[in-house]
């Protein structure tokens, strides 16, 4: 019988009180696909961050194809054979393809040596493996999917033989990920192996072998990909049953509440983001707004909740907004009733050093409730944030903790509380459940279709297609800063959405990656 | 990573920085073939041992504080107003109009306006790298530092042109009225019978814990406040909020520039009694100082002037007392606010592994 | 504890020192530094000779800033310095303020007066001075133009300039005279480089000779001078030795003379307040001869500056004072 690839015995792993890991037991064999899943904060990066290097186990033992190995830096991560594709890409932006591979592992006093030495063992990876890229491009005018496969083959350079992705799909099309899985399954057929982290049923479900389920910094369980099902998952990983698919009731629409004209908008680079869009939302229905991230989505949210300046027409209710930031701004917005769950809670929604109970006021902070006379009525705000947190169980139930101290599913459970207890006629919500576990996206999912139920107007941008399709009662698909299309949930799937995502209206045709992927690099081109 | 608990943070650690400095310092004394000892405990008894010592202490840490909360409140913002040297230059030169104005008939007729005049000239002053700031994007670390030099300039400019008196040689101006001085402390505190030496520290202390407390109240408790530091946190989340970046950097300069432009309240108005070029004595950069140690709090600020303070009068005993020479002295301030400033991490990573490994040590609390 | 051995000791020893310091003169060192070379040393130069004389002991400081000349000069006072000597003009505003709250001291300010019963005032007949070394000048020029570089532009060193332009004009109808200030501030008084720049500035217009009358910037000047190889004129002290052979003469002001005449009154008991002028006849202001510029000066103008000065002391020759008037008919500024 052969050696695992990896095996981890009783690996410990805590921050000041807080158990990461706790008596960790993996084994991985060779030439499989091994995912493992998990809600954030369970403990998935941080069991990967010390087998690459970064982090010491407090306890336990790693064992790299039987032998017992200790794994003090990443360099020693490297030379175990293990190479790791992190979520957010690790690349040099001006630096070609080539260099990029070669840096940090150069050999020899001469760049050109082991440039040229690289660009050899390169052609001979790509070929291998499928994952042709041009060595000579920068990777700055590589769409994001390259850039992966850029990372991919600097791993490979360095003589990977356990390959760990963090989270890989998270920026990409499905036709984009589709591809990605089929480089995967070369690598195994090649006898490395991989190690997938994701919070995707869905992925985990179609390329891996075995799957280990992480909660709370423990190994719950491990079981074999063809004996298992989503559903049993979701269970494994949050410890209840879930609900994947969102319960709602078909939608009726009312009268346009947001009634939006040729919006256009121009960033300080003169890149024109918004390229006149036009978009109608009804009381009592949630419209979704599918794309990649960067193609738009998030100007239009902004220029909405009266963040960014833009030309064009807005109504609300008949009555039109002004679009220039000196007649009107996130506050004027607020009073004309438009809520707004933003795309970055850390950065927009939230303030993550104030406490709970200052975020409940933030972006209300004028209304009479929260003040007397000229200063602001604290114990009022107090006790307002204490009902909403019951309300909204946001847990830890302690308005005096810092936002930050809450995890991501219940910090946005404070933003969704905020927003909504107001009963806003348009709420516009961005990427409602990134980063948030599966028991909080069930809750969340739940408010906002409560909220469509009382007749008010949704308007929801994610770029996770899942959520889009489960939540909508009408999606509108942006392209490069325009509408490519609308397409009822019903009457539309993953495959036309996603071709729609890429730029491509004529839908009927086939489509090759190369195709998809040229015109997403054009977008990202001005992505910075 | 770990957090420290709190009295850590705002007390165990400016002590270990104070003591490293004064460690520090007293080898480089050593060093001159001076008894660091005795230098210490002059600097001691200098600073603290008699009214005299406590007045003088007192009088720098008034302008400490004034200058220390524009830096804070500028920092609530995340603005780096250094230009508080410039700024208390013109706040001088408001003060010193509003004296030299009218033949006032008693300082606490004289004192409102004479605030007015400092603050509304310090804001002045800093308005315009706020507004080149939240306008133009330049940066305000360099237009505040460029407009201290433009602001020394002026004031020279106009201290041997028209400031000056008539057929004096230096370049100051008259004294002001007998009804322009405000009370010193010996002159408050015989009214209740308490002996208390001739020092310049006047009633502008009191006013300087005013605006402490005043500084506090809005940071914390007034929507402006409110809005000051979530700006400071992020200004996407101000914006989305509809906190206008362009307001808040405004209003914030301008009440830093004001709590500046303050300080001559206490230096000019009070001491001084006279514009002179130098007023300010380098208060507007130890401002930063004692904003970083005081840790941007308006308590944290008030003791942190009250030590800067004692330092300053402290080291001008030693120079009195002992041979240790001037520059010495310089280089002990500079070093504390070198330990207590810049090089505050490197205290603060070791302590918060320390308390990380105790803590692990001692609880065992799961994961959330 | 043996911090608090060695407090109790440092308190002890302040406490003899301070009965010991009863009656030492006090000397307040201004801007500048002591070892300026010019005022400041010389008042210094006056106190050393003091305590070698008489072996006396004094109390002396420098002062850090211009804002702290309050609380140097309370702190003088308190400690019991009695006369305290303070330098410069500057001081005017503030001896003004704390000398009547020191009524038991005496106070010595000397290029200013300033009008306390406590105060003595000594002023300097600098502009008869800089006649002599005017008519020297040129005298010894051969472009028949000279120059002058002044500290800080106030009245006082105006006087400087306008005595100077008037016995240059004197000895030589035809000579230019070209008058220079460094800045408008107390730094001027210690900015050696831009002196030496003005310096080169009028040797580009045809200057010869010039006269610093400069603090500590005159370093620069003569240093500048001689590296020109022109001749230059040295002030306050004599300083007739910086560069042998290109120091034509010094326009000293005798501060040393000043200081050690007020230590030794005070130490007799007999410091006289009020207004002291010290001119050419008491020898406050004179020009340096000495070995170090003998072969610069002729016999003809040792000739003309004898004459001028027995007039001047006869009251037959009244040279302009600038600060009487603000005014200097012999050279526009």
């Amino acid at each position: 019988m052969t050696a695992p690839a990896i095996e981890l015995k009783g690996i410990s792993k805590s921050f000041g009180p807080v158990h990461a890991n706790k008596d960790i037991d993996l084994r991985v064999m060779p030439g499989t696909i091994h995912g493992i899943i998990g809600e954030n904060g369970a403990g998935k990066s941080t069991l990967m961050s010390i087998l690459y290097g970064f982090y010491k186990a407090d306890r336990g033992q790693i064992y790299i194809r039987g032998d017992k190995t200790e794994i003090a830096d990443s360099q020693a991560a490297i030379r175990a054979g293990i190479g790791m594709v992190f979520q957010h890409f690790k690349l040099v932006q001006n630096f070609t393809v080539l260099e990029n591979i070669v840096l940090g592992a150069e050999e020899g006093a001469f760049l050109r040596q082991s440039l040229a030495r690289a660009r050899t063992l390169l052609k001979e990876l790509s070929e291998e493996y499928e994952l042709h890229v041009d060595p000579d491009a920068k990777i700055e005018d590589l769409g994001v999917g390259m850039q992966q496969r850029v990372e991919i083959l600097k791993a490979l350079y360095r003589r990977a033989e356990i390959l760990i992705l963090d989270e890989p799909t998270g920026v990409l099309t499905p036709s984009e990920a589709d591809h990605l899985f089929r480089i995967l399954e070369g690598l195994k057929r090649e006898g490395k192996t991989v190690i997938l982290i994701t919070h995707k049923l869905r992925e985990i479900m179609e390329v891996t072998d075995t799957i280990s389920v992480m909660r709370r910094g423990e190994m719950t369980a491990t079981v074999n990909t063809a004996d298992t099902s989503p559903e049993e998952l979701a269970e494994l990983m949050v410890g209840r049953k879930v609900l994947l698919r969102v319960d709602k009731t078909p939608s009726k629409p009312g009268e346009v509440v947001a009634d939006v004209k040729n919006l256009r908008v121009v960033d300080s680079d003169k890149v024109e983001r918004l390229r006149g869009i036009s978009l109608q939302v009804r009381r009592g229905e949630i419209l979704g707004i599918a794309g990649v991230a960067g193609n738009g989505q998030s100007e239009l949210l902004q220029v909405l909740g009266g963040m960014q300046d833009a030309t064009g027409e807005v109504r609300i209710n008949g009555e039109p907004i002004d679009l220039t930031g000196t007649k009107s701004d996130a506050r004027t917005r607020r009073a004309r009733g438009i809520g707004h769950v933003p795309e970055d809670r850390h950065h927009e929604g939230l303030i993550l050093n104030f406490h709970a109970w200052e975020n409940v006021a933030f972006g209300y902070h004028h209304a009479p409730e929260y003040n007397s006379g000229p200063l602001m009525d604290n114990r009022a705000i107090r006790q307002d944030a204490e009902a909403k947190i019951a309300k909204f169980d946001v847990r830890p139930a302690n308005c005096w903790l810092e936002a930050k101290s809450f995890s991501g599913g219940n910090q946005q459970k404070i933003v969704i509380a905020r927003e909504l207890e107001r009963e806003p006629d348009l709420l516009l919500v961005g990427q409602p459940t990134r980063g948030v576990d599966i028991g909080a996206i069930e809750f969340i999912h739940e408010q906002i279709v409560a909220l469509r139920d009382q007749g008010k107007a949704v308007l929801l941008v994610s770029v996770e297609l899942d959520e889009i399709m489960s939540l909508s009662d009408r999606i509108a698909v942006m392209f490069d800063g325009r509408i490519m299309g609308e397409r009822l949930p019903s009457e539309t799937n993953e495959r036309e959405l996603g071709l729609l995502m890429a730029g491509i209206t004529d839908t009927d045709r086939e489509h090759s990656v190369a195709e998809i992927e040229a015109n997403l690099a054009h977008v990202a081109g001005k992505v910075v | 990573m770990d957090k420290l608990p709190k009295w850590v943070d705002v007390a165990l650690i400016p002590l270990i920085n104070l003591a490293l400095a004064l460690i520090v310092s007293g080898f480089v004394v050593a060093l001159i073939g001076e008894d660091p000892f005795n230098a210490l405990s002059v600097m001691v008894r200098g600073a603290v041992g008699s009214t005299y010592g406590w007045g003088y202490t007192l009088f720098y840490a008034t302008n400490f504080i004034f200058t220390g909360l524009a830096v804070a409140i500028a920092f609530h913002a995340r603005l780096f107003n250094i230009g508080g040297e410039g700024q208390a230059q013109l706040g001088a030169l408001g003060v010193a109009l509003v004296c030299l104005a009218l033949p006032w008939p008693h300082w606490i007729i004289a004192l409102p306006f004479a605030i007015l005049g400092g603050a509304l000239f310090g804001a002045a002053w800093a308005a315009i790298p706020a507004y080149l700031q939240a306008k133009r994007g330049s940066h305000i670390v360099i237009t505040t530092i460029m407009f201290n030099f433009i602001a020394s300039a002026l004031l020279v400019y106009l201290l041997v042109g028209i400031l000056k008196v008539p057929g004096s040689m230096a370049p100051e101006t008259a004294r002001f009225p007998e009804g322009a001085h405000l009370p010193s402390a010996r002159d408050v505190l015989a009214v209740i019978g308490i002996p208390f030496a001739r020092t310049p520290l006047n009633v502008a202390f009191l006013v300087a814990l005013v605006c402490a407390w005043g500084v506090w109240m809005l940071l914390w408790r007034s929507r402006l406040g409110y809005e000051i530091r979530a700006f400071g946190q992020s200004e996407p989340a101000a914006r989305y909020a509809g906190i206008s970046p362009l307001k808040i950097t405004m209003i914030t300069m301008l009440i830093s520039g004001a709590l500046a432009g303050l300080m001559a309240i206490n230096a000019v108005m009070g001491e001084q009694q006279r514009l002179i070029q130098d007023n300010v004595l380098g208060a507007g950069f130890v401002g930063i100082a004692v904003a970083l140690m005081g840790r941007s709090h308006p308590v944290g600020v008030l003791l942190a002037a009250i030590l800067f303070g004692a330092l300053y009068q402290g080291g001008a005993e030693l120079e009195f007392e002992t041979s240790v020479p001037r520059e010495m002295v310089v280089v002990i301030q500079a070093l504390v606010i070198l330990f207590t400033g810049a090089l505050d991490g490197m205290i603060r990573r070791p302590l918060e592994s320390l308390f990380a490994r105790r803590k692990r040590s001692t609880s065992g609390v799961p994961a959330e | 504890m043996s911090v608090m051995k060695s407090f109790l000791t440092a308190t002890a020893t302040l406490g003899l020192m301070a009965g010991a310091a009863m009656a030492e003169p006090g000397l307040i060192i201004d801007l500048g530094g002591k070892f300026d070379k010019s005022f400041n040393e010389s008042a210094y130069n006056g106190a050393q000779r003091w305590v070698e004389e008489t072996g006396g002991k004094y109390l002396e400081t420098e002062l850090a800033s211009e804002a702290q000349r309050e609380q140097t000069m309370r702190r003088m006072a308190e400690r019991g310095a009695n006369p305290v000597v303070v330098l410069g003009f500057a001081n005017a505003s503030t001896l003004e303020k704390v000398a009547p709250d020191y009524p038991e001291t005496n106070f010595v300010i000397v290029d200013m007066v300033v009008d306390q019963p406590n105060v003595q005032s000594v002023v300097f007949s600098e502009h008869e001075g800089s006649y002599l070394v005017g008519m020297m000048a040129a005298m010894a020029s051969e472009s028949n133009t000279v120059s002058f570089v002044g500290g800080m532009d106030v009245p006082l060193i105006r006087k400087f300039a306008c005595g100077y332009a008037e016995g240059a004009k004197a000895a030589n109808p035809d000579v230019t005279v070209i008058a220079n200030m460094t800045g408008t501030t107390p730094a001027a008084w210690n900015d050696p480089v831009k002196g030496g720049e003005l310096t080169r500035s009028q040797i580009s217009q045809g200057a010869d000779v010039v006269f610093a009358a400069a603090g500590g910037t005159g370093v620069g000047v003569l240093q500048t001078a001689a590296d020109e190889e022109i001749l230059s004129i040295g002030v306050d002290s004599n300083q007739n030795y910086l560069h042998p052979g290109s120091v034509l003469t010094s326009m000293v002001k005798r501060v040393d003379n000043a200081v050690y005449d007020a230590f030794q009154a005070a130490a007799d008991g007999n410091l006289q307040t009020g207004v002291v002028v010290k001119n050419l006849e008491s020898e406050g202001v004179g020009v340096a001869m000495d070995e170090h510029n003998a072969d610069l000066v002729t016999d003809e103008m040792k000739a003309a500056i004898d004459e001028a000065m027995m007039k001047i002391q006869s009251g037959e020759l009244v040279v302009h004072d600038y600060t009487t008037d603000d005014s200097c008919p012999s050279l526009t500024f």
